[in-house]
């Protein structure tokens, strides 16, 4: 090969990520960018390309990280080859936002001209400066008449602390300002200087199961090359592969001879399954390897625990295949096979936290077309036991007697709140009544506070997040990171449903919460659940003692009075769909219970939780 | 086989609150057109079925006795003849204001009805208001007294309850009212909450203050034991009436048999076919002033509907399901097929059997739609 010819190429790549908080418009600004860079004919254009799932589209998140070529003729007359790198826009991908961004050189800015800075914004702004990216601020719609583009320069400044005077001023919807963005993007942001003769170093920034080729990588070369035929070695876990193909996506798939340092582009390897490979993780060549492997490795852990049961239980094969679907593109789903007394057979699954959780539920129920109850979300709770062992418990009925206790502890979270000021009595008062113990408040500018609490992450998964929307307007953003365990006065609290334990709906508490919570409980149960043909007490109870009581009513008419002049097919519809409804629910003893029962342990009501 | 023709005359001089049947306001609709259309209709599919008998007709609505005399000669006189009907069950159903003079009695009289089922709903005229009737309990009486005059004996009333603020003892007075008429049938129905209704618009915005479940099954069982302690035997879950005084008709629907449906969203069921005709007036209309029918849709049963037609219209009624009739029509037992189903039903005290019925236990008739679903057939029965 021409290293020669290798070494122009490398000049002329520029490998950037788009950095912003949710709806200030980044997708949209991808989309434009592809366009001005005709990688995507404008009739083939769909609204926001990158974002490839559904379910990303509709709730405007991106999940799956995606890494796009794009050939760019700048003013000076000559041709760049531009890798975007987009990232997943929320906290529970916190990680892989950070590998993507150590993929590039330089990191693009959005900030909402109307909204400014967002604390969202700022954790990721964190990361691009943490991997020593070059960052181009961009102000985005600025069309809106609610735009203020000044003050919004001078909370970039203030509370990043980055030049802003000559930030973009752009409208992705309205196509403004994106030329002159990518001009920046050649003189700002440098080109790659890996050694192209170097040993074989690469990141692996994200992978995706493809049943023909095997787990697609996307890789940033940043020393050497690699080529088709080239064994290589994952250092983190040394397992080795074939590499069978190299290339770019441009936006599908393209074939190249190699990807050489300062390259972005996806590898296959006839690698089996997702689990083998991790994100994060360096790739090198078997007989050539590298002496130190790409930093900032870490193994990403799941945060969050649910119960996930099929309502009909004959289903628990096709949730098995399902979720192992599911893992073959998701690295930090984890699951294993648990049994309810109340739900049958079922798994415990963890994830990166309640966003993930979500998504990956309506990912079941919609693309595999599965009926399924979810347990309340769990953290993982370290129960010190008498003798001096310690065990994990991801599933509250799983905590051992109370006389076995010596102790729980429960993680707790760094909890950064930004907030307007006339806003920060409310989060603390919240912050307080959450069992928050209060760090720091700092003032960014005259109008913008960052609230620190140490929070315990179980009133997060609850319903901190809601609660701090709704007591600030919705203005506050929250941005949390896990800083270890500490002791707290917990409790197991069960329910009883026609005296009965049901084990799917036990939560952990706070003993000084727990008769509160137990009302609320066992009042929202009284609600969800339908009138059946008994009596059905409805109990919380912490040990022996029974802390709240409530009676769902026995069901005493339920007969179609009238036949509709002959209208037979009206009838017909009306019993169906109370027998499908019938359908839906999990019978627990002799109880019929709706889903959402299970999802009421610890879940206030109109919940919505990190959705946007 | 027995057959009956259902006509569905969807006119009404004013809508109550509850209703969402195929109805429209009588004012400027082409009432006369529609009776032309309607006798078309009749020629166009009794052609097509030479060989059926006509048992029994019904009239219902909307509101059949809005028509003016005329037209009801018209339409009555039409009928009578066009359709295959020699004689039987001839019921019409009225309005008590449209019928405190005689006229429209006498026509219908002339013309064969010899069954009204009059809309009487409440007696307590606070409740007829709040619920959008026009009439006023004492025109209940009027209406009656006129019609036996004209010469009609077998009458029927309807009443409602689980009304707006309706409270035990008011549906008691209405049970006791209707009772001291000493009529040979009366039906009771629990309010249905219907879309597209006023009701229903109330109770979306929570201004609808319906009694409680508990209250309602109260006032079913009151009317349960006031009929039978008066003679009037329950023969259907909403339906009671001297021996013989049956409505044949509606037995034909319960019975799963064979009827036309005449008329602007009518519902008819002929050989293996349920079918529905248009629904709105001008589409209803259009296609039989071109000559054709105006079926809106035709749906084949499949053997499995047929079957749980037979079972849960047939539950409705006092009396049962036969298994040999059942065996007889479908070539199998029913125990082969429902065997668990059953077993499990009167376990939980809702159906009861012996050798050649099974039927609604007390408990069932208040949870008929409990036993109904559990026949519903599907991949795991």
């Amino acid at each position: 090969m021409d290293i020669k010819a290798m070494q122009e190429r490398q000049k002329h790549i520029r490998n950037f990520s788009i950095v912003a908080h949710i709806d200030h418009g980044k997708s949209t600004l991808a989309d434009r960018i592809l366009e001005l860079t005709h990688t995507v004919a404008k009739r083939n254009m769909e609204a926001q390309i990158l974002d490839t799932m559904d379910l990303e589209r509709e709730r405007g998140i991106t999940i799956k990280l995606n890494a796009v070529e794009l050939a760019y003729h700048a003013k000076n007359g000559q041709t760049y080859t531009f890798h975007l790198i987009d990232t997943p826009g929320h906290v529970d991908f916190s990680y892989e936002v950070s590998r993507s961004l150590a993929a590039c050189e330089g990191a693009i800015l959005v900030v909402d001209a109307a909204q400014g800075v967002e604390a969202q914004t700022l954790a990721n702004v964190y990361l691009a400066i943490d991997n020593d990216l070059e960052i181009i601020p961009v102000i985005n719609k600025i069309d809106l008449p609610a735009a203020d583009p000044d003050r919004v320069k001078a909370e970039i400044e203030n509370d990043i602390g980055i030049e802003a005077d000559d930030a973009v001023l752009a409208s992705a919807k309205q196509g403004i300002g994106i030329e002159d963005m990518l001009e920046r993007i050649i003189t700002d942001i440098p080109a790659p200087s890996g050694d192209l003769t170097a040993p074989l170093k690469a990141l692996i920034f994200d992978s995706v199961y493809d049943s023909y080729r095997g787990v697609v990588l996307s890789i940033r070369v940043f020393e050497g090359v690699v080529k088709p035929g080239d064994q290589i070695k994952l250092m983190q876990n040394g397992k080795t592969f074939e590499v069978t193909e190299v290339g770019v996506m441009s936006p599908k798939a393209v074939k190249r001879d190699y990807l050489m340092a300062g390259d972005v582009g996806y590898l296959t390897a006839s690698i089996k399954t997702i689990q083998d490979t991790e994100v994060g993780d360096t790739l090198t060549l078997v007989d050539n390897p590298a002496q130190k492997a790409v930093r900032g490795y870490r193994k990403m852990k799941p945060m969050v625990y649910c119960g996930l049961y099929p309502v009909d239980s004959s289903k628990y094969n096709e949730l098995r295949e399902s979720l192992e679907k599911l893992r073959l593109n998701d690295a930090a789903l984890t699951f294993e096979p648990e049994t309810s007394e109340a739900l049958g057979f079922g798994f415990r699954c963890g994830f990166l936290g309640l966003l993930h959780m979500d998504v990956i539920q309506e990912r079941l129920e919609r693309e595999f077309d599965l009926d399924l109850i979810t347990t309340a979300p769990s953290v993982i709770y370290h129960a010190n036991l008498a003798d001096g062992t310690q065990k994990e418990v991801a599933n509250p009925s799983e905590m051992p007697d109370p006389g076995t206790i010596d102790s729980i502890e429960e993680p707790f979270v760094h909890a950064s709140i930004m907030v307007p000021s006339e806003f920060v009595g409310a989060v603390m008062e919240l912050a307080q009544a959450k069992r928050g113990e209060f760090d720091t408040m700092e003032y960014l500018n005259n109008n913008r506070v960052n609230v620190i609490y140490h929070l315990p992450l179980s009133e997060i998964v609850y319903d901190f997040f809601d609660k701090l929307k709704s007591s600030t307007k919705g203005y506050a953003s929250l941005d949390y990171e896990i800083e270890g365990y500490r002791q707290s006065k917990l409790v197991k609290m069960d329910i009883l449903l026609n005296g009965e334990s049901v084990d799917a709906l036990s939560s952990i508490v706070h003993q000084d919460f727990a008769a509160e919570r137990g009302r609320e409980i066992v009042d929202k149960l009284r609600k969800l659940i339908p009138r059946q043909q008994f009596e059905v007490p409805v109990q919380a109870a912490i040990g022996n003692k029974i802390i709240a009581r409530a009676n769902i009513k026995a069901l005493r008419k339920n007969v179609l009075a009238k036949c509709y002049g002959g209208d037979i097919s009206r009838k017909r519809k009306l019993l169906e769909k109370q027998k499908k409804g019938k359908k839906r629910m999990k019978q627990i003893g002799s109880v019929e219970v709706p889903q959402e029962a299970f999802m009421a342990v610890l879940r206030t009501d109109e919940t919505e939780t990190h959705k946007k | 086989m027995t057959t009956g023709a259902y006509v569905h005359i969807p006119f009404c001089q004013h809508i109550c609150y509850y209703c969402n049947f195929n109805k429209v306001f009588l004012a400027g609709q082409p009432v006369d057109d529609y009776i032309t259309c309607l006798l078309k209709e009749m020629r166009l599919v009794t052609a097509a079925y030479p060989e059926k008998k006509l048992n029994t007709l019904y009239i219902g609505g909307g509101t059949p006795s809005a028509l003016t005399v005329k037209q009801l000669e018209r339409l009555l006189s039409g009928m009578r003849e066009i359709l295959p009907f020699s004689g039987g069950e001839f019921t019409f159903e009225a309005n008590p204001n449209d019928l405190l003079t005689t006229d429209k009695l006498k026509v219908l009289f002339a013309n064969g009805v010899n069954r009204l089922s009059i809309g009487v709903q409440s007696f307590n005229d606070d409740i007829l208001k709040r619920i959008g009737r026009t009439h006023r309990s004492a025109d209940v009486y009027q209406a009656i007294a006129n019609a036996r005059k004209v010469g009609f004996d077998n009458i029927s009333i309807d009443l409602i309850f689980k009304l707006p603020k309706q409270t035990q003892a008011d549906f008691a007075a209405s049970l006791d009212q209707a009772i001291a008429l000493d009529l040979p049938h009366y039906s009771t129905y629990s309010l249905i909450l219907e879309r597209q209704t006023v009701f229903y618009n109330l109770m979306r915005r929570g201004r609808l203050p319906l009694p409680s479940q508990d209250t309602e099954a109260d006032m079913y069982a009151l009317a349960l034991n006031k009929f039978s302690a008066a003679g009037r035997q329950q023969y259907e879950i909403s339906n009671f009436a001297q021996p013989g005084y049956e409505s044949q008709h509606n037995l034909i629907y319960w019975r799963n048999q064979q009827y036309f449906g005449f008329g602007a969203g009518a519902s008819g069921y002929l050989g293996k076919t349920r079918y529905q005709n248009f629904g709105p007036i001008q589409q209803y209309l259009t296609p039989l002033h071109a000559g054709r029918v105006p079926v809106f849709r035709r749906h084949v049963l499949p053997r499995s509907e047929q079957i749980e037609e037979q079972l849960f219209l047939g539950l409705r009624m006092k009396a049962g399901v036969n298994k040999q009739q059942f065996a007889t029509k479908f070539g199998f037992s029913m125990a082969s097929l429902y065997g668990n189903v059953i077993r499990r039903l009167v376990a939980r005290g809702l159906l009861a059997e012996d050798h050649q019925h099974i039927w609604l236990t007390r408990r069932g008739e208040f949870l008929g739609n409990e036993v109904f679903q559990a026949f519903l057939l599907d991949s795991d029965t």
